[in-house]
């Protein structure tokens, strides 16, 4: 008898460590984000390419407008576009623009593209003693993803870089295991350049990788983790990860046939070519672009949005977030090494923006919006 | 006995029936769930889904036996290592050790099992993987590189060999367990009978093994369908590749694995049913896998005449 | 020649012996290395501020996994109060009035679903939660580890109710009295401390979990006390923070990791100290 009560008496204990560790946790942050005025939570999902400028975004923004609060969870484009769709989210984000069958299946009605940055999709490796950064072709890459290059020291990229000191190591490539915008990016461009990786492979959001090469990962985050922790490998991520974990990027030759370094102003400039042919839902990809020095593995990222929202509240602040977000938040893009949207297509996204819903009337009130903004 | 208690022995008892059904009625609802969201690639594919080892969800072409070929393999590698070493630690705990050794062991074997599998999974990619890659494949690649099993060089960002390794730490625990157990209701007249005759130590510890044959393996069976399913530890080592390869330093998919990074962004109609069809099949195999075990268990016990079930 | 063999025998006997005890200390080495990793490059990064703050963007640095604790929690502990109720439920039937087919059916079935994979419960309440409920939410969280507590508590609680002596029931049945008030009121307390000690290791079981939780519960940057809403988990996310690259986020994986382990060490240790019975 004396052990049950000694028995009972350490589960109770358990149980209130569990949950005083959990309140105490709770109380001590709350006053730091939440709001006494009616809050309202956002839920979004999608691509891992933008992720760091939409954490950085959704943070910024909760400083402006602590009563909005944004919870984005990465997952990869095509978990963005499958929750939106199935409208288990209140926003859904993808690199790569939705196909009109499944835009069709969408259960909210119309679904809008939005774009709200430029990104690139670099190459990256884990090389010692190589320093500059190695220069690559379209078909050399493609040769990488297709088994036909198995070696650093291979002729073809000897070629290429004579003066650096490639190891005789076999290459490791890293893929997107999940369906993803950025391979979406990185097998369109290919595809383009390359008939042979267009037959073979193809372009999309899960290709058909060959089968016996590379290593898949999950997330951008994943595709750089594992590149930054083992030798000998190679992975195509979103510039701003690449960056953020110091490791080298390839030149890439473009169309114009110059090995280009994946910058702002290379990224803006494959932007600014596609305004000419912006088709009216935005919805465009800008690899391969023509241009000087365009960086050839661009695309603009999307949030994908109902054109009626069901609910007005959340509608309106999610209407008021995407504004502040390409025109405000454009000042934090570049920190990140994300392009902002050219300007000539700012105006047009907030068209787009403007043209959002709830029970048929706009929820973007410019005027009021401005107005407040003065005031604080 | 007075009215009341029939009444309130009726309204106990149906109470508790309905607690108990709701037992088989989870496993039921798995079963139609899983059943029906998979029909579309049942109906489309029917057994070659199984035989099928092309996986292309951009062009609709569902072939399993990739992840099939991965789950298999992956969990035989963790059979073959945990199996002799949780036999060991067994045979010790209980033939050999002193209880004031075993004791402390035996539960320290068992806090493996308590390590949560995407623990493991950390551990594995900052600490097994490079120590594979830097030491024990470069080893295997030098003295055994001729087989095909090793060919290649080892891969840090995924291989099916750091899979099997993971799995056979986390179903040591179990498989010894569960021997424990078995060598445990082996009476010790046998023990006593053999060493009486001039057996050694080991000879007699043979005889038990043999008597303990079918629950030994059960406690197999056990730890192969606890490998069958392991999901989290594995998908972030195992390198998430579709591939058939006789090299274990190559990549490699498990049906788990691929549910656990593909499931939450299938869209497509085929593919949501293709990703549901092969966790039906995981379902089945493991359930099929997990009854043998507890059927191969079972006799030990009633063999031996005692009512203790694992 | 009678005593070459008799001295070879002993000598394999000897071997044996030696390889036996390696395998055992082999294992109890892995398990001290992987704690002494979780503890080396967790301890580090242990503070207040990491154990009640929320994630902070991954370049930005700081921040913690306070809603990841908050989420685990309430998670758990909702689990609990589905999954105790019936599984408590069902190990007292299959116990007292269990010794028939369906006892048997319902017992075979609770034990091969102990060993179904975690992931597809995950699937199941996936489709019969998530979609339904229009979004991910603690809620579905929580179901999902409940199924998979239900069949462990089920089975431990029979084992338990089964230790009670027979004679204690056969006294008070003797004197009349129901045989629910029996179970209740008499088989119950008795067995109280390993039906407890059974839901409790059942506990620690469930808040290591993280494929159930992938597609159910997903991960949230806030404190959640809404369980109609996605919530966070320590196991969720020590998987974001281990396969990506950051080291802040690493770090952080290590960290979270030497919580959850901790915890649910010491809940194993207390158990295993308070009683003297096997698990």
């Amino acid at each position: 008898m004396r052990n049950l009560v000694r028995n009972l008496f350490f589960t109770a204990l358990i149980f209130t460590v569990a949950i005083g560790m959990a309140c105490s946790g709770g109380t001590e942050t709350k006053d730091g984000t939440s709001d006494a005025g009616g809050s309202v939570k956002l839920q979004g999902s999608g691509a891992s390419f933008p992720k760091p400028i939409y954490e950085k975004w959704v943070n910024e923004y909760e400083k402006v407008k602590p009563n909005i609060k944004i919870d984005y969870q990465s997952k990869g484009s095509g978990g963005g576009q499958k929750d939106i769709i199935a409208e288990v989210v209140d926003f859904g984000a993808s690199d790569d623009p939705m196909k009109d069958e499944d835009m069709a299946k969408a259960k909210g009605g119309d679904l809008l593209h939005i774009p709200t940055v430029l990104g690139a999709v670099v190459m990256t490796y884990n090389l010692e003693g190589v320093k500059d950064p190695l220069k690559l072709t379209p078909e050399v890459i493609a040769g990488i993803y297709m088994g036909d290059i198995k070696k650093w020291n291979d002729a073809k990229l000897k070629e290429l870089n004579p003066e650096a000191n490639l190891p005789d190591a076999e290459i490791q490539p890293v893929y997107r295991a999940d369906s993803s915008g950025t391979t979406a990016v990185f097998t369109d461009y290919l595809s383009k350049t390359v008939p042979a990786f267009k037959e073979k492979v193809g372009p999309g959001k899960t290709p058909n990788w060959v089968k016996g090469v590379g290593a898949g990962a999950p997330r951008n985050d994943g595709v750089m983790g594992s590149v930054k922790q083992n030798a000998n490998t190679i992975g195509y991520v979103e510039i701003a990860f690449a960056k953020a974990n110091d490791l080298p990027t390839a030149l890439i030759k473009n169309k114009a046939g110059n090995f280009v370094e994946a910058n702002i102003e290379n990224i803006s400039a494959a932007g600014a070519g596609a305004i000419k042919d912006m088709p009216d839902d935005m919805r465009i990809k800008i690899t391969n672009a023509e241009g000087e020095n365009t960086y050839p593995i661009s695309s603009f990222t999307y949030i994908l949005a109902y054109k009626n929202q069901k609910d007005a509240v959340k509608g309106k602040a999610l209407v008021d977030f995407l504004w502040w977000a390409i025109n405000d938040g454009s000042k934090f893009a570049e920190e990140l090494h994300y392009a902002p949207l050219p300007k000539e297509m700012v105006e047009k996204v907030e068209a787009k923006i403007k043209s959002i819903t709830a029970d048929g009337k706009p929820l973007y009130e410019g005027e009021k919006a401005d107005a407040k903004k003065a005031g604080e | 006995m007075a009215k009341t208690g029939t009444i309130g022995d009726t309204i106990f008892r149906t109470i508790l029936i309905i607690f108990a059904s709701t037992i088989l009625l989870i496993v039921v609802a798995m079963i139609y769930m899983m059943a029906v969201n998979s029909m579309p690639t049942i109906r489309a594919f029917g057994i070659s889904f199984l035989t099928g080892s092309d996986w292309k969800p951009a062009s609709n072409i569902f072939g399993a036996l990739p992840f099939i070929f991965g789950t298999v393999v992956s969990s035989l590698i963790a059979l073959i290592i945990a199996v002799p070493i949780s036999l060991g630690i067994a045979i010790f705990l209980v033939e050999q050790a002193p209880k004031k050794l075993a004791t402390p062991i035996s539960f320290m074997v068992e806090l493996l099992a308590a390590i949560p599998s995407v623990v493991y999974g950390l551990w594995g990619i900052f600490v097994l993987a490079p120590f594979l890659v830097n030491y024990l494949g470069p080893f295997l690649q030098t003295y055994l590189g001729w087989l095909p099993l090793f060919e290649g060089s080892p891969k840090g960002t995924g291989m099916m060999l750091t899979g099997g390794i993971i799995m056979a730490i986390m179903v040591t625990p179990i498989i010894t367990a569960v021997v424990r157990d078995v060598l445990e209701v082996v009476p010790t007249t046998q023990r006593e009978a053999a060493l009486a005759l001039g057996a050694t130590q080991w000879e007699t510890t043979k005889i038990v093994l043999g008597n303990a044959a079918s629950g030994i393996a059960g406690a197999i069976v056990l730890g192969l369908g606890r490998a069958l399913g392991e999901t989290m530890a594995v998908t972030m080592v195992i390198g998430n590749s579709p591939s058939i390869s006789a090299s274990l330093f190559d990549p490699a998919h498990t049906i788990a694995s691929v549910l656990a990074a593909n499931f939450p962004e299938a869209t497509d109609e085929m593919y949501l049913s293709a990703l549901i069809e092969m966790g039906l099949v995981l379902f089945l195999v493991t359930f099929i896998v997990n009854g043998l075990a507890k059927l191969l268990v079972a006799k030990v016990a009633k063999d031996s005449g005692t009512a203790k079930a694992t | 020649m009678n005593e070459s063999v008799h001295n070879r025998r002993k000598l394999v006997s000897k071997i044996m012996t030696t390889v036996t005890a390696a395998c055992a200390i082999f294992a109890v080495s892995i398990l001290l290395i992987i704690l002494a990793y979780i503890t080396i490059r967790g301890a580090a990064s242990i503070n207040w501020e990491f154990i009640t703050s929320v994630p902070k963007p991954a370049l930005d640095g700081g921040g913690g996994i306070g809603n990841a604790i908050l989420g685990s929690a309430i998670m758990t502990v909702l689990a609990s109060l589905i999954g105790l109720p019936i599984g408590i439920g069902a190990g007292v039937y299959l116990a007292e009035f269990g010794d028939n087919w369906f006892g048997s059916l319902v017992r075979f079935v609770s034990d091969t679903l102990i060993g179904v994979p975690s992931i597809i419960v995950g699937i199941f309440i996936y489709t019969l939660l998530v979609l339904p409920m229009g979004g991910a939410s603690g809620f579905a969280g929580s179901v999902a580890l409940s199924i998979i507590m239900i069949p462990i508590v089920a089975r431990t609680t029979e084992e338990m109710i089964r230790l009670v002596p027979k004679s204690m029931r056969e006294g008070a049945l003797a004197l009349g009295a129901p045989q629910w008030r029996v179970t209740w009121n008499i088989v119950m307390p008795a067995a109280l401390s390993g039906i407890a000690t059974g839901a409790i290791l059942a506990i620690a079981r469930i808040s290591g979990e993280t494929a159930p939780l992938l597609f159910t519960a997903l991960n949230s940057r806030f404190f959640n006390y809404y369980i109609d809403e996605p919530m966070s988990s320590l196991t969720v996310q020590i998987y974001n923070f281990a396969t990506g690259p950051f080291p802040n986020e690493q770090q952080m994986a290590w960290a979270a990791s030497l919580i959850l382990v901790g915890l649910i060490l010491i809940i194993n240790i207390l158990v295993r100290i308070l009683t003297r019975k096997k698990f």
